[in-house]
């Protein structure tokens, strides 16, 4: 799935230069659950940004599903993260004026998908995370758990080859950390593929395996059982 | 293609949406923003519809003269020719007519025109007037349109040499106030002449011997007879078509330069009025002017089109995150753009629509009012064309296009991996 090969990325503000990676190298298989854990200012949002070709990195090589990413121009990097990444985010980052449907329908829109078969997709994609009856909500009407959900539905409608996820239980309460936290595992269980940022350990617990980020590099790999 | 059209249909639908949401939030600024618009629409709709009406009355009154004539005088020569010497007048004669008509195909219609000033009588009224002798073919010509109930000299009026007149609207209302005229009859040089028709009212912007109105035909056959040492004063001709008018023109030349023994390059032996230059030289004017009114409008209208940037910017700004939002999920740099020019072009329409109905109520308001005189029968008429619809249309497609299209051009600037942590 994803394969990286001293990957290094250097920010520079003005005569500044930042080294927020310094050489990653990270193999993510199919159907694996990892979290990627580490204090604040460790890089671990940098990574986040390249495995989900948000950003890229100055050097380094990165394959993800066979497919080169270094050196694509911002439509083809589009397109990628509309294939194969689907992203869940600490503060939901649903659109306000759209309805729960629409917002699960929006990856499918960018992706060129007929009106109907979008709404087929997101209608049983919302009736999976258990929000099948909310289809017409706003996100201003649907609690912090439920919005997670939408976003979580939004980010799987495209079948992507990785969920990529930022502290998603970082906004909620514990009950309903809980309730997204079963839904990954259950996602897990099925054959997904998940990435999960969070320097929640209690959260990293859960994952199949934990990958330590510490001032821009890999510090510890390690597999633990579920 | 039919992926972009659900894109743009879809979108359609969260942009109203979304403009909804934002006029809630910017109320104020929305609505000035919109009658700024509105306002240009009106100022560029009003000043092309006047345009509009100028050029239709300018090529109503171009009208007046007749549709590419041509009127020729006799000059005087230049250039000695055949040893004759420069300087010598050139008169014509009336046969001259039966020759330039039998001897040049190109000319369809031509007739001579005798012309002197004399006194036309009706019982104590006594008018100075222009008095022509002219052929049947000078009312078509020269646009002598006679009103209901009467006619122009005919082809027997000549043969029989009669004593029938056509008057112009002006002179016969001078003559015989409110009255009907045909029929009735006036003195010329004591002698009687009956009145056959009376000129249909028409304004002329070109014109030489003053305006039709005012003056009077009768058979250039009786016009001979009356007057014997009359000579022609000029012919009006017309050409076959436009593109032969340059031709016949020539052979008017080479034909007279022949009998009259002047060489047919000797252009001031003969004075020959094209009025087709005059015609396009007004037409020339009439665009132009419609262009610089229309430039003036599409000023004002730019000045809206800033206010629907700077909104669109502030737009921009507001939404950096759901930019990055949509930029995560797979959003081409189009599909990010395309929003914010239709919620632009939105603005731009709304205000459009305002600005035309404006206009179209304004342009009832002043066809209503009772205007008379010459000035306003060149301005008062502003008159809304499909031209002006289509120039006004394009305009503000092009600046509402242009108002989204560089605040768009901005949100696809966006650095998604920044956006998303942007608070």
């Amino acid at each position: 799935m994803i394969q990286m090969k001293q990957i290094r990325k250097i920010y520079s503000t003005g005569k500044v230069e930042v080294e927020a990676l310094r050489g990653i190298d990270l193999e993510v298989g199919s159907n694996e659950y990892l979290a990627i854990v580490g204090p604040s200012g460790s890089g671990k949002s940098t990574l986040m940004n390249i495995i989900g070709c948000l950003d890229t990195p100055s050097s380094g090589e990165y394959v993800l599903s066979g497919e080169r990413v270094a050196g694509l121009d911002r439509n083809r990097l589009a397109e990628i993260r509309n294939k194969h990444i689907g992203f869940v985010f600490q503060n939901f980052n649903l659109l306000p004026y759209a309805t729960a449907l629409e917002n699960v329908e929006l990856p499918l829109l960018f992706g060129g998908v007929g009106a109907r078969e979008r709404r087929e997709r997101a209608q049983a994609m919302l009736d999976k995370v258990g929000l099948g009856d909310r289809l017409e909500h706003k996100p201003t009407e649907l609690s912090g758990g439920q919005m997670q959900r939408v976003a979580i539905a939004r980010a799987l409608v495209n079948r992507p080859a990785i969920l990529l996820a930022d502290e998603p239980t970082g906004n909620l309460d514990s009950a309903a950390g809980q309730a997204i936290v079963s839904l990954f595992a259950e996602l897990f269980a099925s054959g997904q593929t998940i990435v999960l940022i969070t320097h929640d350990s209690g959260i990293a617990k859960l994952a199949e395996r934990v990958v330590q980020v510490r001032d821009g590099l890999i510090v510890e790999d390690r597999r633990q059982a579920a | 293609m039919r992926s972009r059209y659900e894109f743009v249909k879809t979108e359609a639908a969260l942009v109203w949406r979304l403009f909804k949401a934002d006029a809630e939030h910017q109320r104020k600024r929305i609505a000035l923003t919109v009658l700024a618009i509105a306002w240009g629409t009106l100022s560029i709709v009003m000043l092309l519809s006047f345009g509009e009406g100028l050029k239709r009355a300018f090529h109503r009154s171009k009208r007046g003269l007749g549709e590419n004539i041509a009127v020729l005088w006799p000059g005087a020569t230049t250039r000695a020719f055949a040893g004759l010497p420069s300087g010598r007048s050139i008169s014509f004669r009336d046969e001259d007519a039966d020759l330039l008509r039998e001897r040049i195909p190109e000319i369809a219609a031509l007739s001579r025109e005798y012309a002197k000033r004399i006194g036309v009588t009706h019982g104590t009224k006594t008018v100075n007037a222009r008095v022509r002798g002219v052929d049947p073919s000078f009312g078509p010509i020269r646009h002598l349109f006679p009103q209901p109930g009467g006619r122009f000299i005919d082809a027997l009026d000549i043969a029989d040499k009669r004593r029938v007149i056509f008057l112009g609207d002006e002179l016969a209302t001078d003559l015989f106030g409110d009255q009907a005229v045909v029929g009735r009859s006036v003195q010329i040089n004591q002698s009687s002449f009956l009145v056959v028709g009376v000129m249909q009212p028409k304004t002329m912007m070109g014109m030489y011997s003053g305006p039709d109105k005012g003056q009077a035909a009768i058979p250039a056959s009786t016009f001979r007879a009356m007057f014997t040492d009359a000579k022609v004063a000029n012919f009006v001709y017309k050409p076959g078509n436009a593109a032969v008018a340059d031709q016949a023109k020539a052979e008017v030349y080479r034909l007279l330069g022949r009998k009259y023994h002047f060489d047919p390059e000797d252009a001031r032996a003969l004075s020959i009025w094209d009025t087709r230059e005059d015609q396009r030289i007004v037409d020339n004017i009439g665009i132009g002017i419609q262009m610089f009114l229309g430039f003036i409008g599409a000023l004002t209208l730019f000045v809206g089109g800033m206010g629907v940037a700077n909104i669109m910017y502030a737009v921009v700004k507001e939404r950096t995150r759901e930019i990055g939002v949509k930029m995560a999920l797979g959003a081409k740099l189009r599909q990010v753009m395309t929003p914010f020019v239709m919620e632009a072009l939105l603005m731009t329409v709304i205000g459009g629509v305002l600005g035309t109905c404006v206009s179209l109520a304004l342009m009832a308001g002043i066809a209503a009012l009772p205007l008379k005189g010459e000035a306003f029968d060149l301005l008062g008429r502003p008159t809304f064309s499909p031209g002006v619809a289509i120039a006004t249309a394009s305009i503000l497609g092009s600046i509402g296009t242009l108002a989204g299209y560089f605040p768009a051009r901005r949100a696809a600037g966006v650095n998604p991996a920044v956006s998303l942590r942007y608070e």
